[in-house]
């Protein structure tokens, strides 16, 4: 089983890479397009803001790879965003892998935007949540998300109901951060990366 | 629902816990990554260490922990300390850190918030703000009556007002605020409700509330009437005058949304 995290200038990947560690999953850290499209798994991370990734991921000709790929691939966090039509953040055309677009909390009185911290997360349909309970926790730090859609197979209620987690055919895509949501996010992950 | 967190708060020197009972007697409390794993494992929702020698002595060594705790925990942690540039981030972001927590640097040099921010993502920058009431300063009549923005581990005193300096860090980027209150720091009489309703009412980023945590009813009261997003305390976790799970099942019991 050969597991590739895409490097990108997506902040801060230690943690999935400690995450991995945790797990036993041994992992590449890679750009090069042989090795990424010779993955049994596929982990495409990211934290930071969508069009500054979106310019670098043309820049490496990954917009073109990534869609293409057929082995599992799951994005988390701005992962997630990019994996998508269209961002609100900074207006930002993405990989159009699902057909949706992201969009910035709405200002709400009295409610906190980044959406930052633990919430539970629910209506599973996706074998990735095997094993979970209903209404599992989760840690998220984020300001955008997409609307629930065709492709949700988790939801999470801020303000509004929104994706949690997304899927289409090989490409699986968490809105939280698998890496540091305790146990739960390592079931996640693990699901994944050992899954069928 | 997103929850209210409980945040053990581990100060370190030389890769060991201590606690600064009014920021002077230092008592030892245990090794900082077993220390945070057994929270974590108990529920923590987050971790804070505070580099609290960094000023001091070399960085390498609580790098070094960083390392160790996030190979070791599978929660957020943010980490403080003595962090004054771009470099200090990014290699402790890059040893692992999820947040970094900046406080006299970015009094000194605000635009350090900004800079941070666009470089590294608000999500990963907590400003720690050390406010004292201050009734009076000598020799400066019109500023006194206000809680001041303290730096240098609360020893040193500015002339910034606490809630204009809140609302700045916000506008600059910042992704959360860490706010102690020197006033209640270490009475365990309860957290400053009032200040910390005030600033998280301002802002429109979470608020880690700190200082004078000393029983579970602190916690609840500032969850409701402190409008905190996140309790923060230390040797009440560390000498387990309060459990972590018990803390959070009360909290839940008196309706607060909490991860069980």
């Amino acid at each position: 089983m050969k597991t590739v995290i895409i490097k990108y200038n997506a902040g801060n990947v230690q943690s999935v890479m400690y995450a991995l560690d945790r797990l036993g999953v041994n992992y590449l850290y890679t750009d090069e397009e042989e090795e990424i499209r010779s993955a049994d798994r596929v982990i495409f991370p990211g934290v930071g803001e969508a069009s500054t990734a979106m310019a670098y991921l043309r820049s490496k000709k990954l917009d073109k790879l990534i869609p293409s790929l057929t082995q599992p691939v799951l994005g988390t966090c701005i992962g997630m965003q990019l994996m998508c039509r269209y961002s609100e953040e900074n207006s930002t055309d993405c990989l159009g892998i699902f057909d949706v677009d992201v969009k910035r909390f709405p200002k709400t009185p009295g409610v906190k935007v980044p959406h930052m911290g633990w919430n539970s997360i629910y209506d599973y349909q996706s074998t990735l949540l095997t094993g979970l309970e209903e209404k599992a926790y989760v840690y998220f730090v984020h300001s955008y998300a997409p609307p629930v859609c065709d492709y949700t197979i988790a939801t999470c209620n801020y303000i509004h109901p929104f994706s949690a987690m997304l899927h289409r055919d090989n490409f699986y895509a968490a809105q939280f951060h698998c890496e540091i949501s305790g146990d739960v996010g390592e079931k996640i992950l693990s699901n994944f990366l050992k899954g069928e | 629902m997103l929850t209210k967190r409980i945040i053990p708060c581990l100060d370190v020197k030389d890769g060991r816990t201590v606690k600064g009972v009014n920021f002077v007697n230092l008592r030892d409390a245990g090794d900082a990554v077993e220390l945070g794993a057994l929270y974590a494992a108990q529920g923590a929702d987050e971790l804070v260490f505070l580099d609290i020698t960094a000023t001091v002595e070399g960085r390498g060594t609580f790098i070094e922990l960083v390392r160790r705790v996030a190979h070791t925990v599978n929660i957020p942690f943010t980490v403080g300390g003595g962090i004054s540039s771009k470099a200090d981030v990014s290699a402790l972001l890059h040893a692992g850190a999820d947040k970094v927590s900046i406080n006299s640097a970015a009094v000194r040099n605000p635009a350090l918030i900004d800079e941070l921010a666009l470089e590294f993502g608000s999500q990963c920058i907590v400003v720690a703000i050390d406010s004292r009431y201050v009734p009076h300063i000598e020799d400066v009549p019109d500023a006194g009556g206000d809680h001041l923005v303290h730096t240098h581990g609360g020893r040193t005193p500015t002339a910034i007002k606490t809630i204009p300096w809140a609302k700045e860090v916000e506008d600059r980027g910042a992704g959360e605020i860490l706010l102690t209150s020197m006033d209640t720091d270490g009475t365990k009489n309860g957290f400053a409700l009032e200040l910390t309703a005030t600033i998280s009412g301002a802002a429109n980023i979470p608020v880690i509330a700190s200082g004078g945590a000393g029983t579970m009813d602190h916690f609840q009261e500032v969850f409701t009437t402190g409008k905190a997003d996140a309790g923060l305390a230390a040797s009440i976790f560390h000498f387990r005058e309060i459990d972590i799970p018990d803390l959070k099942q009360y909290l839940q019991d008196k309706g607060l949304p909490m991860r069980l």
